[in-house]
């Protein structure tokens, strides 16, 4: 079974904006925030009235980039205490979303993973929605064997947060779920062998 | 002539056996004493009479069971068919497509009678007979893909064709050698190989896809894949893999005849006429070491392709603990004389 190396695994090509979009969703988590300043210079305010931000500080809170993106001024910035509840308003933006809208989407792999399986939801096509990766590696992962998934996975073997099996972490990624596939590594062994967990996303 | 369908099982007791007849007409599929990728692909046109290509889509003595297994696959999971949305019309065609080849190839067994828009369908092996209308949904008791999915062995994906890509946008997988329709649905013809070693360095996927891109109403394509399983098992998913993977652990020089399994997926490919999408048929079909060797040539030529096949492929295909055991068994049914070229028995 191959673990590493397997070309479904995504490639995020950051979030250069797309000029000739009529309106701009961002969803910005953590050091994801930086995506979006990084390019603020050149962009203008015209540019800004056609956008909305939404934004939770997750890890990076207290860094200020919170007011640093609604300086920007867009037409709607709000900020989430938590990524679930971005999600909440991100599924409202999508379900009045018309032709022309593009998705940004930047933060940590796991939470760029909720975002494209909420995106899905909606019927976007996953090459559409732009991606950058910035912040935590740790991964959202799908027991193939529960279908449970778990969050911000960072070490490979980890324990299904569902069903309690060990999972490898496998590069094969579902756009679709957003999330990496975990298969059981010890299927094939005696009961009492164990390996020790390493910390591989980080 | 009627088949004579077996009842057996491929779980916990493990009964299927294959009748001398069915081992001959066996796909066996090397045709030379090594194996490497290729873009083995040719055109699905009838063969000869008694081989497996004397109908499109082939019918023979493991129907009823191979049935009964698929309906308790899907009763424990339902995920195992998935179709999206857009892919009704599809089905449909996909439903049409099954009817008439098995109706076609097997008149004693199954007959469709077209009034218009109502369809009569009978299946006799599973005791089937129903009246509905084609495209109607609510006229089936379950979706056009899995009803008919549910009466046809192999698994089904159908895959959409749009942007220079195809798409696994449905499917009913059951009896496959470990992948996921549930994790790959919705992927394209790259990222569902993704897993598969050496193939993409050696561009076969871009050619087999660029080929596929292009494929005809009405001129059907096969390819051979293979791989190796313990015990008969049809439902070897990843799904149930922490159930499964054990039995790899069990395999002893005194039990590899009965217990290794050459697995053998006959891959036929078509594309249909309303929807221009493509449909993907994966028929397995299951010998054990024992049931091999009874034909000489294969039992020469298997034992050469298994003891040089590359490491790479060993490990994908999850036969690792118990390749050298079957190669050494295999090794006293090989006498190092010359094997004759194409996968036919001599
Ligand atoms: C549209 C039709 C096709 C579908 C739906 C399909 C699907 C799949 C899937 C799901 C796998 C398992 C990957 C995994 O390990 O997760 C696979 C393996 C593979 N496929 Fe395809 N495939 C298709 C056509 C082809 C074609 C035309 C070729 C020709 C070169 C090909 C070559 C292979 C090979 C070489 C493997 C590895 C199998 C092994 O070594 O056991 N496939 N395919």
């Amino acid at each position: 079974m191959l673990v590493e190396g397997i070309t479904s695994r995504p490639v995020h090509g950051g979030i250069q904006v797309d000029l000739f979009a009529r309106r701009h969703f961002f969803a910005l988590e953590g050091e994801g925030a930086l995506a979006l300043l990084a390019q603020a210079p050149a962009l203008d305010e015209a540019f800004f009235d056609r956008c909305e931000v939404l934004y939770a500080a997750a890890d990076a809170a207290g860094r200020g980039y919170d007011e640093a993106l609604a300086r920007l001024k867009p037409d709607l910035f709000r900020q989430t205490p938590t990524v679930e509840t971005l999600l909440f308003r991100l599924r409202g933006c999508l379900s009045r979303a018309t032709m022309g809208t593009r998705l940004y989407v930047a933060g940590g792999e796991g939470f760029i993973g909720r975002c494209m399986n909420v995106a899905a939801g909606f019927g976007m096509d996953a090459g559409t929605v732009l991606t950058e990766h910035r912040g935590s590696a740790a991964r959202r992962v799908q027991c193939v064997h529960c279908k449970g998934i778990t969050e911000d996975v960072s070490e490979s073997p980890f324990a299904c947060s569902h069903c309690g099996l060990n999972l490898l972490v496998r590069d094969h990624y579902s756009k679709r779920l957003g999330a990496f596939q975990g298969v059981c590594i010890d299927a094939e062994e005696p009961v009492s062998a164990s390996r020790t967990p390493e910390e591989v996303f980080q | 002539m009627a088949i004579m369908f077996r009842q057996e099982t491929f779980r916990d007791d493990f009964t299927y056996r294959n009748s001398p007849a069915n081992i001959h007409r066996f796909p066996f599929p090397f045709d030379r004493d090594e194996y490497a990728y290729s873009v083995n692909i040719e055109p699905h046109v009838p063969g000869r009479k008694g081989t497996i290509y004397e109908s499109l889509i082939d019918v023979d003595e493991h129907y009823v069971a191979e049935m009964a297994d698929r309906a308790l696959v899907l009763k424990e999971d339902p995920l195992r068919y998935q179709a999206l949305p857009h892919m009704m019309q599809a089905q449909w065609d996909v439903l049409e497509l099954l009817m008439e080849q098995q109706a076609a190839g097997y008149p004693e067994h199954f007959s469709l009678t077209r009034n218009g828009d109502r369809w009569r369908w009978i299946n006799r092996p599973l005791g089937i007979d129903d009246t509905f209308t084609f495209g109607a949904r609510e006229t089936l008791p379950y979706e056009p893909l899995e009803y008919i999915g549910r009466q046809t062995q192999g698994d089904l994906c159908i895959v959409d064709q749009r942007d220079n890509n195809l798409w696994m946008d449905a499917g009913l997988v059951t009896t496959q050698a470990d992948w996921s329709l549930d994790f790959d649905v919705g992927m394209n013809f790259m990222e569902w190989h993704g897993p598969v070693p050496l193939a993409h360095g050696m561009g076969i996927f871009d050619r087999a896809l660029k080929f596929l891109l292009n494929l005809q109403l009405g001129q059907p394509v096969r390819r051979f894949n293979w791989t190796m399983t313990v015990n008969p098992r049809l439902d070897t998913s990843p799904e149930n893999y922490h159930k499964w993977g054990r039995d790899r652990t069990t395999v002893t020089p005194v039990n590899v005849g009965r217990k290794v399994h050459l697995r053998v997926e006959l891959q036929t490919l078509w594309r249909l006429p309303r929807s221009n999408a493509m449909l993907f048929v994966i028929r397995c079909y299951l010998m054990s070491m024992e049931e091999l060797v009874t034909v000489p040539k294969w039992a020469r030529r298997f034992h050469r392709v298994l003891k040089t096949l590359p490491q790479e492929l060993v490990d994908y295909k999850g036969m690792t603990r118990y390749r050298d055991t079957t190669v050494e068994w295999l090794s006293r049914h090989d006498d190092g004389a010359p094997t004759s070229p194409g996968i036919w028995p001599d």
